[in-house]
């Protein structure tokens, strides 16, 4: 009763998290063809490479679903595994999404450079933020796994952290269909 | 780079009110631990109120910090007043940019401080006695949230004493008058820390409440038992959840252009001024709503007890607050009919603005049917509620005027606009609060608010009201603008900016009677029972103060009034108490507070070190937290 009462307050937070992602889609959106003659979305973005970045998440999301199960089935050492690759795809994530910053900052396209690159950079920045945090936090539930009985506190934080991990895929997907899809093809 | 980042000498005080501030704020805190010292009081204040997690005490520290707040935002209006009134022809006592320090900081400490301050205190309050509760949902969020309102408000005030300046940009800080161009210094940075702090300390107390009236009502309270108090508050954190969101975020893109030179508000490098205003008034419409809807509910609470009648049209309140709430959303444009949206898109918000009215007048009319044929007894909880139903109407008629896009060209940015608001933000909240500390001051300290002397006060108050805010809307209508400095005396204005100087006297006085009724109170308090009103809902039904459990046996309701019903029938609440398992108290959510504070002054000097410490401090008070799975302790039955 009371796990479930945090989880649902965890999905409260999460709506008012979506709410910020939201606000900064709508700047994205108003923002996006404010190039300031300096390069556009057409430019700059790679749909491929952006293929590449959610297919890493979305495989991430599908290993912590795994974990999930196996806490379930209060086996510890599947749980650990599952979570320790879901947390080299969070990784291989943050490296590739790294490496495109680097190369457009490279190219002269910053933050600095104009109301579409601003808003591109915090959008996708606080995404990427917010996937730092997960990480974290699925160091800590490793930590837990390692430590803790797997009882019903145990599992009700895991289970926070893994929707949290979920729901992180749901807003890149719309970052990857707003802002690279459109920003590449329309 | 420098150590302390923009923070050197020179920043530190050095005009007169900040020394004076810095002088008077230090004596406070020596004498504070002066006295705190002498009768050995430290462990007292740490383990049964720094570190508590129980709503009532949380409450009352809201309180208490919504009346300091309140404290410095009336000097303030003292201050705006006086200029006001001497600054024909002359540039009075003030400097612009002091004048406009002043007015912006007046604005964001009365909205986020001290009445919504008033009223997370009286809902910590209330809201769990009236649904059958031991706690919130989640205690500790509770004083994390709590905290990080205070350590907001003291980021506000910070300037006092660590020297700056304050935001010279109004309240909302229209861009782009707050990007760097136009305001290097630290000023707005202070205000948008202060805002985000404080507003993630609402959005958790929001979150908390509405998990808390969702999850844990007692058994048989189903929704449309629940006191109009606990729907109308649960409409308010509705809004909070999601208006907060975007106050975050758009401080947050303000933030960033400032210090990370991105151009989301500038009018170069693409970037587009508009979309503040739509931004900020996305957050800013309906947190008026906030300030007003938990009023709402405390005075169908109020009317409903004093005239000893269920409230009239149950059903249509909770409709009315659900419609407000739907609304609020869909109205914020009207807070700029003028810059040219184009009258297709102004009619639309100018239609819906005025529908707003529909629920409100149906809220009035049950309110007065509810009086209609009861045993009403005027009480002093009832003197603010009539006083609000008047300063209400009149408020209200003044919204509708400007709802009405031509019209509203013709006041907007006016001292009409000025009085408007502060009829519905003074009018309905203010006196909501006071309304509410009144009602339900027995029933937390056990003893009586002084009835003679609150009945005086309000008079004053009431009174004081209307001789500040009539001549402010005679002198909208007459062409004088909002944040006026000072003005030509051929306007012929000053009779009335001294006529409204002369209502801040009179509500000063009201004040005053205010701290003497408390000391009056406190100094010849007598128990009273747990129903000192004939009360008819659940908070009523335990003893006054309640225990630190609120209910020995937590009730079953069958009505919408369970504890009229209960005396109806002559039944008492069961005294036997079963086990009771409640949260144990911890510093964390100050800890989290402190070093959240840490950050944000850091950020606002730009102390690169300090940042990096704060943040750290936060991720490990937050990882050590969540390894500590016993923060309950169980009370058996005796």
């Amino acid at each position: 009763m009371e796990n479930e009462t945090k989880v649902f307050g965890f999905w409260i937070y999460l709506m008012t998290d979506l709410i910020i992602f939201a606000v900064l889609f709508a700047t994205f959106i108003v923002l996006h063809n404010n190039t300031f003659g300096g390069p556009s979305g057409r430019d700059l973005f790679s749909l491929r490479f952006a293929l590449a970045e959610t297919l890493l998440l979305l495989t991430s999301s599908f290993t912590c679903t795994l974990a999930m199960l196996d806490i379930h089935r209060e086996k510890k050492k599947g749980a650990i595994f599952w979570l320790l690759v879901t947390f080299v795809l969070g990784v291989a994530f943050l490296v590739l999404e790294w490496i495109e910053f680097s190369e457009f900052i490279h190219e002269g396209a910053t933050w600095q450079r104009s109301g579409f690159l601003s808003s591109y950079f915090t959008l996708v920045g606080t995404h990427g933020l917010h996937i730092s945090t997960g990480l974290l936090w699925m160091l800590v539930a490793l930590f837990r796994i390692g430590l803790r009985p797997l009882l019903a506190p145990s599992i009700s934080k895991i289970f926070r952290m893994a929707l949290f991990w979920h729901f992180l895929d749901f807003v890149w997907i719309f970052i990857f269909t707003v802002v690279y899809g459109m920003g590449t093809l329309l | 780079m420098n150590f302390f980042g923009k923070l050197t000498l020179d920043s530190l005080p050095h005009v007169w009110y900040t020394i004076g501030a810095t002088v008077s704020i230090a004596l406070m805190c020596l004498a504070a631990g002066m006295f705190l010292t002498k009768r050995q009081k430290w462990g007292w204040l740490w383990n049964e109120w720094l570190t508590s997690t129980d709503p009532k005490k949380i409450g009352t520290m809201y309180i208490i910090f919504a009346t300091l707040m309140f404290f410095r935002g009336m000097i303030d209006a003292a201050m705006i007043w006086l200029q006001q009134a001497i600054a024909a022809d002359s540039q009075g006592y003030l400097t612009a940019d002091h004048f406009q320090q002043i007015f912006t900081s007046h604005g964001d400490i009365m909205v986020f401080f001290v009445t919504m301050g008033f009223f997370f205190g009286l809902m910590n309050w209330i809201i769990p006695l009236q649904i059958g509760a031991r706690d919130l949902a989640f205690p500790f969020l509770n004083s994390l949230g709590f905290w990080l309102t205070v350590v907001g408000g003291i980021l506000i005030n910070l300037f006092f004493i660590i020297g700056g300046e304050f935001a010279n940009t109004g309240w909302v800080a229209i861009t782009p008058l707050s990007g760097l161009e136009f305001n290097p210094g630290v000023g707005v940075d202070y205000l948008i820390w202060s805002l985000q702090l404080s507003g993630l300390g609402s959005l958790l107390a929001g979150l908390n409440f509405i998990v808390t009236i969702i999850k844990h009502r007692a058994p048989g309270m189903t929704l449309m038992r629940m006191p109009l108090f606990v729907w109308t508050s649960l409409c308010g954190m509705i809004l909070v959840i999601s208006a907060f969101p975007v106050l975050t975020a758009t401080t947050l893109l303000l933030w960033l252009e400032r210090f990370f030179d991105l151009h989301f508000f500038t009018a170069s490098f693409g970037g587009n001024q508009m979309m503040y205003f739509n931004l900020i008034w996305m957050w800013g419409h309906p947190e008026v709503y906030i300030l007003v809807l938990p009023a709402f509910g405390m005075y169908s609470e109020i009317v409903s007890t004093f005239s000893q009648k269920r409230i009239f049209g149950y059903v249509s309140m909770v409709c009315a607050a659900l419609m407000i709430t739907f609304l609020s959303y869909l109205v914020w444009l009207h807070h700029f009919f003028t810059m040219g949206s184009g009258a297709d898109v102004n009619s639309f918000f100018g239609i819906v603005t005025m529908l707003i009215a529909i629920p409100s007048g149906v809220q009035v009319f049950n309110w007065i049917l509810t009086m209609h044929k009861g045993k009403v007894t005027f009480a002093s909880p009832m003197y603010w509620f009539v006083g609000f139903l008047i300063t209400f109407m009149i408020g209200g008629m003044a919204g509708i005027l400007m709802a009405s896009p031509p019209a509203d060209f013709q006041v907007h940015n006016s001292l009409f606009l000025i009085a408007h608001f502060h009829t519905m933000v003074i009018g309905v909240a203010i006196f909501g609060a006071f309304a509410g500390v009144t009602y339900w001051f027995p029933k937390i300290f056990g003893f009586m608010l002084d009835e003679r002397l609150g009945k005086l006060a309000f008079w004053f108050w009431f009174i004081g009201f209307f001789v500040s805010f009539v001549p402010l809307y005679l002198l909208g209508f007459m062409g004088a603008t909002r944040r006026l400095d000072h003005y030509a005396a051929s306007t012929h204005w000053q009779p009335l900016f001294i006529t409204s100087l002369a209502g801040i006297a009179i509500i000063g006085c009201g004040i005053l009677i205010q701290i003497v009724q408390l000391i009056v109170s406190i100094r010849g308090r007598k128990q009273v029972s747990g129903d000192p009103w004939n009360g008819r809902t659940l908070e009523w039904s335990t003893s006054s103060p309640p225990p630190f459990y609120n209910f020995a046996v937590i009730p079953t309701v069958t009505s919408r009034e369970p504890f009229w019903d209960m005396k109806q029938k002559g039944m008492h609440p069961s005294q036997k108490r079963e086990e009771i398992v409640l949260f144990k108290n911890t510093g964390f959510g100050l800890y989290i507070s402190g070093f959240s504070f840490l950050a944000a002054f850091a950020i606002v000097w730009r102390i690169y070190w300090l940042i990096a410490l704060g943040l750290l401090g936060v991720i490990a008070c937050i990882i050590i937290l969540s390894f500590n799975d016993e923060m309950e302790e169980v009370y058996d039955g005796k």
